[in-house]
């Protein structure tokens, strides 16, 4: 490979490369797909969204800062502070991790985008539609305002709180799709989007982190959107999952929240880990020391995490020994999270470490972490908690761990990859007044909260008395934060000033070894000129002239011949070729279905129940077209040559499609969000002495069983179809996929009719109420399978779906498991349980 | 040919937290049933039993995962970072993290076991 390259031909690649991979001019530029648009848009609505509710964290400040003040009502206090942290939370911590993903990932995996492009773009366009709207309802008064956490039975009152909560409710679940959206995109990516020779022991740590905070995306948003869902129904429809007085009860929210809203501490804080892990062994020169435990800490940490989430509420009178469960699993978590740190400092010690701006705010980062980590095993421990619950000691806790473990991690990464993104790099001098501004100042407010905690000043309080030995603390806080926002105001001041007044940065400016920084030209729109063989965990430091083959193009997809958008996929923990992937172009189809789909969660916020149906009816349409015109594409030949002599094919279906394992994913975490469901019916069984009541009237067995047994019979059609179809019989197989749809429809009747025909009033009880979502659920889960269904029908009819190009009808049947798994279970749970406990 | 688990892979590395975490989720909702249904003074010694008793399965279970482990490791053979692109650093590098999930995993489980053998009863 040493022989002098044909510059005509190197100018020639180029050329065809750029011009499939251009970004879009003028307003088609709000087309683009791309990693490297959506995540820089991604990124900037979050830090956005941030400075937003930083700014309502300046005004509680403000409020706060002397006894008896009157700056703001209590009514907006309380809106001031549960958008503060609704908007911190899921709107920038969550989104941003996504954000950061999106935009280095392809490009850690010299790969030339994600593998579902538009699936970003969407999640993207959600995102910012959701996020407007709950944001921006603090202007007209309307904000949510009964906490972050949304606690019934405040929250389920209208009276008590008005349309902000279903602002929250309906806003921020159709943000939580998006969520779920990018955590199918990063999985697959990471899994099956790696460069030859990246095996599973030599992927950037970045990667593990990412792999596994979108894994536990998929456990931890599902049970809040279950939740959502049960009190959406309350407050739409009074159906009383939370209310006591008939059979419901508030601390089914709670356990709902939690399961998500622990995991989601750590879901913010490990990217951020991760983020680190990619900085220290750049700037002490040498690879990590101890990467194996690194993914110990990792996969750890995302496993314990679910376990901790009732240590939020030791003060709702769970039983001790319960406590002491939730209790020992917290403290447990110490140790892979200690270890995280303890590599890092190891890996210090034992490179030479450069000071520059990333690492001070690295070594910022720890020093916060590690009081905030130590206060955590304080609260992890039920008697303490007992006494700091709720107070200030706790609001000086959670910032220090996320202030520390989140946002001084992702400003020194905003550091490290700005010339990595914008080919430009930011000021040393602006880098560390920043620093040392959002250091003092954030200690100088949340250090002293500790004490106003310990001496009895409860969290969200819009004032307090003078006297009580609030006042001088709360004073310095507030000076505290002022000096951490003006610390915030610098650094967005360096971020957005004009690119030309900032140098041009070196290619590889801090010498990584990681693959990102190969290309070195944020201009060229490619994002891996060549796709290269790994070899290294450190490639651009081990492999010579690495740099200089991937520009030569001497390694694989060197051009773009067909004029299509590819990338390479690889197995799992080798990474040995399987396949080119035709990614899909430029498209406004994301953006319009988001719209769509967005406004039918806002039309519900206010029941205007037409514009619902119809807006959520154009974007399923759009939805079709978008899956019409750019999914399971057939290629104009099976396979092609990737370069080296490598000839891959073009298409791929069942278990080696990359379209498969999203759905594999999706389906997972809708099953969670199904199993949060039926943990809420068991829950009302165990904390009740009658459940089934006994007046309860159905839902009897003969029609849950008929259902089951319909159910069963549009899966065997489907699984039929699908080999019928593959043994060439192509027109058979799509009468069984007809079939299979009667007998689906069926099943969904049936399930809808048992809780009907026994006169269940989903108002009554908690009992009926909870029969008729589980019911509602399975068949809207059925009847999406038959939309499915009818569209391989019309695939097939269209020649786009055959024995060899099966995609459709591969991933369609692989729903129809989890379809009849879902429907099995609603039948077994509302049909045969109260036989076996000797209701209904 | 190939029998069960001479190869390490993904599903192995999550095994051993995946015991802990189906240990917690039985310690759990035994307590909580029991608690719920028989008071709060309910005698806590047929759970401790179930706990125990529980408690002894998955520890079994992860010792097996770990040892399966140490076998993918053989640290005799080669000391860590593994980094090579051969079939046997990614052998070893799998064998160490699971190992060392497995001891995360082992003391998860022991420190989630140990309120059940000190705390009596629901209150």
């Amino acid at each position: 490979m040493s022989e002098a390259p044909d510059q005509a031909l190197l100018a020639a690649q180029e050329d065809r490369l750029r011009r499939v991979w251009e970004t879009p001019g003028g307003w088609r530029y709000w087309s683009a797909v791309n990693n490297t648009e959506v995540g820089v848009w991604y990124t900037a609505t979050s830090f956005f969204f941030f400075l937003f509710a930083g700014v309502l964290a300046l005004i509680m400040r403000g409020q706060l800062a002397v006894p008896d003040n009157d700056l703001v009502s209590p009514g907006l206090y309380n809106q001031l502070f549960t958008l503060h942290g609704t908007m911190m939370m899921f709107l920038f911590a969550v989104p941003i991790f996504e954000a950061v993903a999106i935009l280095i990932l392809p490009q850690m995996l010299a790969a030339r985008d994600l593998p579902f492009p538009r699936l970003s773009a969407f999640g993207y366009w959600c995102f910012l539609i959701g996020g407007v709207f709950v944001a921006g309802s603090i202007f007209f008064n309307a904000a949510p305002d009964g906490g972050w956490f949304m606690y019934p039975p405040l929250t389920t009152d209208p009276e008590f709180s008005g349309i902000g909560a279903d602002i929250w409710l309906l806003g921020l679940s159709f943000i939580e799709v998006a969520s779920i959206a990018a955590a199918v995109e990063l999985i697959v990516g990471v899994l099956k989007c790696r460069p030859p020779g990246m095996r599973i022991n030599l992927i950037p740590l970045y990667c593990w982190y990412v792999l596994i905070v979108a894994g536990m995306i998929l456990f931890a948003f599902p049970p809040l959107i279950a939740g959502d869902i049960l009190f959406e129904m309350e407050r739409l429809f009074n159906w009383p999952f939370f209310d006591p007085s008939r059979g419901g009860d508030p601390i089914l929210w709670q356990h709902l929240f939690w399961i998500f809203g622990h995991p989601e501490v750590y879901i913010i804080f490990l990217p951020s880990i991760a983020l680190l892990a990619m900085i220290v062994p750049t700037f002490a020169q040498r690879p990590i020391v101890g990467y194996g435990w690194i993914v110990l800490a990792a996969v750890g940490t995302g496993f314990l995490s679910f376990g901790l989430w009732a240590h939020h509420m030791f003060t709702t009178g769970l039983p001790i020994v319960s406590q002491g469960f939730f209790s020992a699993a917290s403290e447990a978590v110490a140790i892979p999270t200690g270890v995280q740190i303890f590599v890092f400092v190891a890996t210090m010690l034992a490179g030479r470490v450069v000071f520059a701006i990333p690492m001070l705010y690295a070594t910022g980062a720890l020093a916060i972490f590690v009081f905030g980590g130590l206060t955590g095993v304080m609260v992890a421990l039920a008697p303490f908690d007992w006494q700091a619950h709720d107070s200030y000691f706790v609001v000086a806790h959670l910032h220090y761990t996320l202030i520390g473990g989140m946002f001084f991690p992702l400003i020194a990464g905003v550091y490290y990859f700005y010339p990595f993104v914008m080919g430009r790099m930011l000021s040393d001098r602006l880098g560390k007044w920043a620093f040392w501004l959002m250091f003092t100042g954030f200690n100088i407010a949340f250090l002293p909260m500790h004490f106003t905690g310990l001496r009895g000043m409860p969290r969200r309080v819009f004032t307090y008395p003078e006297g009580l030995g609030f006042d001088l603390l709360n004073l310095v806080s507030t000076l505290g934060a002022f000096v951490m926002a003006a610390g915030v105001l610098v650094l967005t001041w360096d971020l957005v000033r004009p690119l030309n007044w900032k140098p041009k940065a070196p290619k590889n400016p801090w010498n990584a070894g990681t693959l990102e920084w190969a290309e070195g030209d944020p201009e060229s729109p490619w994002g891996i000129r060549s796709v290269p063989i790994i070899e290294s965990r450190y490639p651009l430091w081990d492999q010579p002239d690495l740099a200089r083959k991937i520009h030569e193009g001497r390694f694989f997809l060197p051009d773009a011949e067909e004029g299509k958008r590819e990338t390479m996929v690889t197995t799992v923990l080798d990474a040995e070729p399987l396949q080119v992937l035709r990614l899909p172009g430029n498209s406004f189809l994301p953006m319009l279905a988001a719209v769509f789909v967005g406004g039918s969660f806002i039309a519900a916020t206010f029941h205007w129940w037409v514009t619902t149906i119809l807006s959520g009816v154009i974007g399923i349409g759009v939805i079709m077209v978008w899956l019409w015109t750019g999914t399971s594409m057939i290629p104009e030949k099976r396979e092609k040559n990737a370069g080296l002599g490598t000839v891959l094919p073009l298409y791929a279906s069942g278990p080696s499609s990359v379209g498969w394992w999203a759905m594999f994913i999706t389906m997972v975490g809708d099953g969670t969000a199904f199993g949060s469901l039926v943990f809420s019916y068991f829950f009302y069984w165990t904390i009740r002495p009658d459940f089934p009541p006994p007046d309860a009237t159905g839902p009897g067995q003969f029609y849950p069983t008929l259902a089951a047994i319909l159910a069963l019979l549009a899966w065997g059609l489907m699984l039929l179809a699908r080999t019928r179809n593959r043994a060439g019989h192509e027109l058979k197989a799509l009468f069984m996929v007809m079939g299979s749809a009667f007998a689906a429809l069926g099943s969904g009747a049936a399930i809808l009719w048992a809780p009907y025909v026994t006169g269940l009033e989903p108002t009554r009880d908690s009992y009926d109420a909870t029969v008729w979502v589980l019911a509602i659920w399975t068949a809207v889960h059925l009847g999406v399978g038959v939309l499915m269904q009818g569209y391989c029908v019309a695939r097939g009819l269209a020649g786009k779906l055959s024995a060899r190009h099966d995609i459709d009808l591969q991933n369609v049947t692989l729903y129809w498991h989890f379809a009849t798994i879902t429907a099995l279970t609603t039948a077994l749970v509302t049909g045969l349980f109260p036989l076996a406990v000797g209701g209904g | 040919m190939l029998r069960f688990g001479d190869k390490a892979n993904l599903w192995f590395l999550i095994a051993p937290p995946t015991i802990w975490a189906l240990h917690f989720l039985f310690c759990y909702v035994t307590a909580a049933v029991i608690c719920a249904k028989s008071g709060l003074s309910a005698d806590l010694r047929p759970i401790q039993i179930a706990i125990g008793a529980a408690t002894v399965v998955a520890a079994l279970l992860i010792v097996a995962a770990g040892w399966k482990a140490y076998r993918h490791w053989r640290p005799s053979s080669e000391l860590p970072p593994y980094d090579d692109p051969s079939d046997d650093d990614r052998e070893q590098f799998l064998g160490i993290s699971t190992f060392l999930l497995s001891c995360l995993s082992l003391v998860g489980v022991v420190f989630v076991a140990l309120p059940a053998l000190f705390i009596a009863d629901c209150r």
